[in-house]
């Protein structure tokens, strides 16, 4: 799965609020949708997603069909030290995807 | 029938606006892209090139344009480099005659020629995530350069083809392109506000669709709109009109990725 | 009036009094007896205030809706926002999203696009660390297409 993360202000201070978004490339089926020939389209939604900062748990979200296609989120954390954001996901067919991104952190 | 035919000319001549070259319907400045009319969420969408959802497929087109297909192993930048500077401008010219076929080419069919005709591989299907991907990324290196197509010489006959098209009443709700996106746009339509139906932002990322899509796309989805006949993708008549679309425009801004509703 | 019908009467107009008051906390959901909310609050009232969800007054398509929402928190390592809940009143899964913030936050806000299935109103409750819930709502007119794309 394609996915953009931003990180904002680059680099950050040390201790300074940073906001991360996250834009991910995903259907989020609802199973509420039909197919040219009539068939339900399976529901399929990533229903979880962890953000690790420096392997530290800063954000989780329980996700559903109630969440727009190619899901969007944004959030904010402290800037404690450089190193990396660690996004991960599941989906309801169990399919996981992961991204990355550096933070940079000055004193 | 023979007698309608002659009367039917005599009738489009008269609501045809002339010759290429000469005036179009909507004065170059009163063109509005179809940003214009969309609502301050949809704006924002666009105009932050981080959440904008087209952004997906143009990072996916650039890792799909350096990576090796079909039977010679060889990539799009093998051939043609950085497509930051040799893909400059070149969405402004498409639709175009192919100068070996003498075929009328849009951009999609550009891309599917190149990857059968030059690289052996298989030609991307419509609307396929490989054709999205690289038609979002080689489109968007024209963000911001004025469209710009010739509908001159071996072009004539399908813009005349797609003008025709364009102002002839279809579908059982009856009505043309121009009904709408010439003496409507601006006006209200249940609660859409009803744009001037310009090119100039695709492949967009549609709401609707809830993903990227092709003008094919979007030109199908009128159809089905008027309750026409949906013409399968790859027929000419999407083409013809595409480059009478695109003269149409002339002169707007490529926005590629667009967002729209 | 004999004396059997005038307490009729008069029960009956304490509850016309009630009545709004109920309604408009069930439209926003954090009516204690949806089971939904239950869940998530075990009981605790849940106050208005120190939330604000923003949303549009009007989506031209339910399928992607910007949302924001902002607790009026310090975020410091004693008193800060736990989770943020969002729920619908009329999508046919209620339970949109949960948001799990905590001390390392910073700022408690999240925004995100959601699913509209219609015109209605959305909520949002959030957790803090007291153990207190607080809530606001937004209620979003969402329309249709002119013209169905059957594309």
């Amino acid at each position: 799965m394609s996915a953009r993360i931003r990180v904002v202000p680059a680099p950050a201070k040390r201790g300074e609020v940073v906001e991360v978004s996250i834009l991910i490339q995903h259907d989020m089926e609802t199973g509420y949708r039909r197919d040219d020939e009539g068939r339900v389209i399976p529901r399929d939604c990533i229903n979880l997603l962890t953000c690790r900062y420096n392997g530290v748990e800063v954000f989780r979200a329980d996700l559903s069909s109630g969440i727009s296609a190619n899901p969007y989120l944004q959030f904010y954390t402290v800037a404690v030290a450089s190193g990396e954001l660690e996004f991960s996901w599941i989906d309801d067919l169990s399919v996981q995807g992961a991204a990355r991104a550096g933070i940079a952190v000055s004193e | 029938m023979s007698r309608a035919v002659p009367l039917l000319a005599a009738m489009l001549a008269l609501w045809s606006p002339g010759a290429a070259g000469q005036e179009r319907r909507i004065p170059a400045g009163e063109l509005k892209s179809g940003i214009a009319f969309a609502s301050p969420e949809v704006r924002a969408m666009q105009a932050d090139d981080f959440s904008n959802p087209g952004m997906l497929w143009v990072e996916k087109g650039a890792r799909l344009w350096s990576t090796p297909a079909g039977g010679a192993g060889r990539s799009c930048a093998d051939c043609h480099g950085d497509a930051r500077s040799s893909m400059k401008g070149a969405a402004t010219r498409y639709p175009a005659i192919d100068r070996a076929s003498g075929e009328l080419l849009n951009l999609e069919g550009r891309i599917r020629q190149c990857r059968s005709e030059r690289q052996g591989a298989a030609a991307p299907r419509h609307e396929s995530e490989e054709l999205l991907a690289l038609t979002a990324y080689i489109a968007h290196q024209s963000r911001g350069m004025p469209i710009e197509v010739d509908v001159d010489g071996a072009a004539r006959p399908h813009f005349e083809a797609g003008r025709a098209f364009y102002y002839r009443r279809i579908g059982q709700v009856n009505l043309a392109c121009a009904n709408c996106h010439e003496q409507n746009w601006g006006r209200t339509l249940l609660s859409e506000t009803i744009s001037q139906g310009h090119p100039n932002a695709y492949p967009i990322y549609r709401i609707e669709w809830q993903t990227l899509g092709s003008i094919e796309r979007r030109l199908r989805g009128c159809l089905s709109a008027v309750r026409a006949v949906i013409l399968p993708y790859g027929a000419p008549e999407y083409r013809d009109l595409e480059l009478f679309l695109a003269w149409r425009a002339k002169g707007l801004p490529v926005e590629s990725p667009g967002v729209r509703r | 009036m004999n004396r059997p019908g005038r307490r009729r009467f008069v029960a009956g107009l304490a509850g016309a009094v009630a009545l709004p008051a109920m309604s408009r906390a069930a439209r926003a959901q954090t009516d204690q007896l949806d089971p939904m909310v239950w869940v998530f609050t075990k009981g605790v009232p849940v106050q208005k205030g120190r939330v604000k969800l923003e949303l549009p007054l009007l989506a031209d398509n339910g399928n992607s809706v910007p949302l924001t929402v902002t607790v009026d928190s310090p975020m410091s390592a004693t008193d800060y926002v736990k989770s943020i809940h969002l729920f619908s009143e009329k999508n046919p899964v209620r339970d949109m999203a949960r948001f799990y913030l905590g001390p390392r936050g910073g700022r408690a806000k999240v925004v995100t696009r959601v699913r509209l299935a219609g015109t209605q109103t959305v909520t949002a409750i959030a957790a803090l660390s007291d153990g207190s819930f607080w809530w606001d709502s937004a209620h979003v007119q969402v329309t249709l297409s002119a013209c169905m794309d059957e594309s």
